[in-house]
């Protein structure tokens, strides 16, 4: 039976056949589907773990004692699970182990575009790539295969455009794999340096072995066809060309790592012209070009930023443009924004308001960043907001009291308790604001430590933050109503003001989540509204001007009341 | 031949359950498929893409630069705002609900003016009020059910029965009535 399936479904699917039994991650778009659509089989033991080091090491241990185990994260979640990864290409495996790592070239969900391919020869470890959603089941089970055959953690490198596109794929059976006898072995698992020594002869004799069977894999294969040119390429770029160039030859590469040079190199042989169709950085190319293996077009074609598409390859190759209409007006940009009701908007309005300088983090909460409320003086990566704000006000200490660092939830559970620490311990006077929304909201509600539910709704005692910021050394540390938009200032000046770190937890659940009752939307009495725009500092996009007067529409409005509190008026009411 | 449908809308208006839908019908008549989707930031009001094609054999899951034969657009200036993926004989259905964009809302950009009655001068244009057929089968939700409707009659050779069966298969059961009424009214359009 073939099924319509998202690449990250078919991933599941290729996980439950091969019969892994553990499955550990967190979330990261757009990697995410793939835990969720796994947790539905009962077959299958699958977790949210607090974050991708966690999750990778905790696939080890399974794989340790003989499980086929499994983690996927996003891209930047491999620089987070980077320890586990190089040294467990040492220790390789007991039970199969594969690390899925998603990209996002052009960003549609990220705060870079960085390569993931480069992990793989860093950490000298073999990297499948899939173009499809039938090559996302087929080389998963796969991976499994050799990763029990050649003693290592197989990479299974998706994109975007593989992970969230469907396509057919053919069911097969679960073939269950069964525990692998565990027996103590500390010169493959305890990596001293005198153990750890002898392991890397042993990764690069893994190594010669896995260039060979790249060489003669069904993974890799040239389709033959006009020889006039003739293209390098995997994943998502294997499609496009092909889509372009229905009738050239084409090498297509499914393992990348290690690249079969010599079958390349034939390849190369047989055609007039070779070009290396690659998204993000020159790695296929440099690689072919330092074998000494004569390449005719790449990264002076394509650049090195964003997605390729059909149309980019085409103009890069010289033909011409489709012809095309436009619309000859601007259209205004429709950008992402804090839901109505969101109980994030209220916290950066009182920001905005005070005028503080803001450490800001990865999470729905980034839209505070966006006008009007433009509440963010920075963004980098999970964390990143609590240990910059202590560097800043330690360098900094007379403006401690007009900075704050945000972040939700699960960000501050994945490693925002690693900076509050930071904080605690060496004793800047910092206020960090947690946004507790009860749920991981950005990659779409997933649960984690805090929210009380495991993935597979298990109900578990729920962590404390207040319990948990005391106990490595805020002695300041309260909760606020996020809707509360009077105890939210009143809170953060009075933080501010003392002199010792302080936590803020401002609460309120996600507004999307079921359980939350939706409140009664509010209007505006037209003839009390003056007009003078108070309302509209909020940036909800349930609260519209029109005819000189502010409107609220009923479908969006959830109504949270910050406009209502706003309104000196008092012209917005219930009903 | 691979026929390229782009769907475009608003973070929140069902264009992934489109998407899904009308793939879920053309496996179903034995075509090649491929869909794509951009989850994440997108969700939340912002613009949203969603591409079907299908054929023989598809490779790309993506529709490029004047290459869609539809656009099927559920606001008024999302078609505009992707109108250079539209083939220069293809047809954009549009919805005319007006859904004004944040930078409207508290920026200074503007909302284009009869974005509809523009856009039929560049190209074939299909314009339904969406949103008024869905409330009158029943719930506003249904704009996309009534959006597929209208595709429909583009695609010959898929006929009502298919249609329906996608929706009673895809659909929560409560609210199957109410969308097999919102297809049949936007296919009787
Ligand atoms: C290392 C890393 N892992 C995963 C992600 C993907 N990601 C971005 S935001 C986010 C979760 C945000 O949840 P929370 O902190 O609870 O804030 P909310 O979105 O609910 O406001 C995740 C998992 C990432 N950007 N970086």
């Amino acid at each position: 039976m073939k099924e319509l399936m998202l690449g990250n479904k078919a991933i599941a699917r290729g996980l439950y056949e091969a019969g892994v039994k553990y499955v550990s991650s967190y979330p990261g778009t757009p990697s995410t589907e793939i835990t969720e659509e796994v947790a539905l089989y009962d077959e299958v033991y699958a977790e949210w773990a607090p974050n991708e080091k966690v999750a990778t090491e905790s696939a080890l241990g399974a794989s340790l004692a003989g499980a086929r185990s499994f983690t996927a994260m996003k891209h930047v979640g491999l620089n987070v699970a980077a320890d586990p990864l190089f040294t467990s290409a040492y220790t390789g495996v007991n039970g199969g182990m594969v690390i899925c790592v998603a990209d996002d070239p052009a960003m549609h969900s990220s705060q870079n575009e960085q390569d993931s391919r480069h992990y793989a020869r860093a950490a000298k470890m073999p990297m499948l790539e899939p173009a499809d959603s039938a090559e996302c089941r087929d080389f998963t089970v796969l991976a499994y295969e050799l990763s029990e055959k050649y003693d290592t953690p197989v990479l299974l490198r998706t994109c975007t455009r593989v992970a969230h596109s469907q396509s057919l794929v053919e069911l097969k059976v679960r073939q269950e794999a069964g525990l692998k006898d565990y027996v103590k072995n500390p010169a493959k698992y305890v990596m001293n340096p005198g153990n750890a020594v002898k392991r890397h002869f042993a990764v690069e004799d893994r190594l010669k072995a896995l260039k060979d069977y790249s060489e003669t894999s069904p993974l890799n294969f040239a389709e033959m066809g006009d020889t006039a040119l003739g293209f390098v390429c995997a994943g998502s770029c294997y499609q496009y060309v092909k889509e372009v160039f229905p009738n050239a030859s084409v090498f297509k590469i499914g393992l990348s790592f290690p690249m079969p040079l010599d079958a390349i190199r034939e390849f190369a042989g047989k055609v007039e012209k070779l070009v290396v169709v690659e998204e993000l950085d020159g790695i296929f190319e440099q690689e072919i070009r330092a074998a000494g293996i004569r390449v005719d077009g790449g990264k002076d074609l394509f650049g090195n930023t964003g997605e390729l598409s059909q149309s980019k390859i085409a103009a890069a190759m010289g033909l011409k443009a489709k012809e095309v209409s436009r619309f000859g007006e601007p259209v205004p940009g429709r950008p992402p924004v804090m839901c109505a009701g969101c109980p994030h908007r209220g916290v950066f309005y009182v920001l905005s308001k005070l005028k503080l300088t803001v450490t800001g983090d990865i999470g729905c909460y980034t839209l505070g960043a966006s006008a009007p409320l433009s509440a963010m003086d920075s963004t980098v990566c999970m964390g990143a907001s609590v240990s910059m704000l202590h560097g800043f006000n330690t360098v900094r200490p007379e403006t401690s009291n007009k900075t704050v660092a945000v972040i939700g939830d699960s960000t501050f559970l994945h490693s925002g308790i690693t900076s509050l620490t930071d904080i605690a311990y060496n004793r800047s006077i910092s206020t960090v604001l947690i946004l507790d929304n009860s749920i991981t909201g950005m990659t779409g509600h997933q649960q984690n430590p805090a929210t009380g539910y495991t993935l597979k709704m298990q109900q578990v005692p729920p962590v404390s933050l207040e319990k948990l910021c005391e106990a490595v050394g805020i002695r300041r540390v309260r909760s606020v109503d996020a809707y509360d938009l009077k105890a939210v200032e009143a809170a953060v000046k009075e933080e501010l003001a003392a002199d010792e770190p302080s936590v803020i937890i401002c609460r309120r659940p996600c507004m999307l989540l079921k359980y939350v009752k939706p409140r009664p939307a509010l209007s505006v009495e037209m003839d009390k509204c003056r007009a003078c725009r108070s309302c509209m500092k909020l940036g909800c996009p349930a609260i519209r001007f029109e005819g000189g007067k502010a409107v609220i529409d009923a479908n969006q409005c959830a109504g949270c009341g910050l406009c209502a509190t706003l309104c000196a008026f008092g012209a917005i009411k219930e009903g | 031949m691979t026929k390229s449908i782009m769907i475009v809308g608003v973070g929140g208006q069902g264009t992934l359950l489109a998407s899904r839908l009308i793939g879920h019908v053309l496996v179903e008549k034995g075509f090649d498929v491929k869909l794509s989707e951009v989850h994440g930031m997108s969700q939340r009001g912002g613009s949203v893409v969603t591409y079907v094609k299908y054929g023989e054999k598809v490779y790309s899951p993506i529709v490029d630069k004047g290459e869609a034969d539809f656009i099927l657009s559920f606001e008024a200036v999302e078609g505009a705002r992707y109108l250079e993926m539209l083939k220069k004989d293809g047809t954009l259905i549009t919805n005319t609900q007006e859904i004004y964009p944040i930078t409207v809302i508290t920026g200074g950009a503007s909302y284009p003016a009869e974005p509809t009655q523009k856009l039929s001068k560049l190209c074939d244009v299909k314009a339904v009020d969406a949103l008024a057929l869905a409330r009158a089968a029943g719930s506003e939700k249904a704009v996309n059910t009534v959006l597929i409707g209208v595709l429909s009659n583009y695609l010959p050779e898929i006929e009502q029965d298919a249609w329906l069966g996608a929706i009673e298969k895809l659909v929560k059961p409560k609210f199957v009535e109410l969308n097999k009424k919102a297809f049949v009214s936007g296919r009787e359009i």
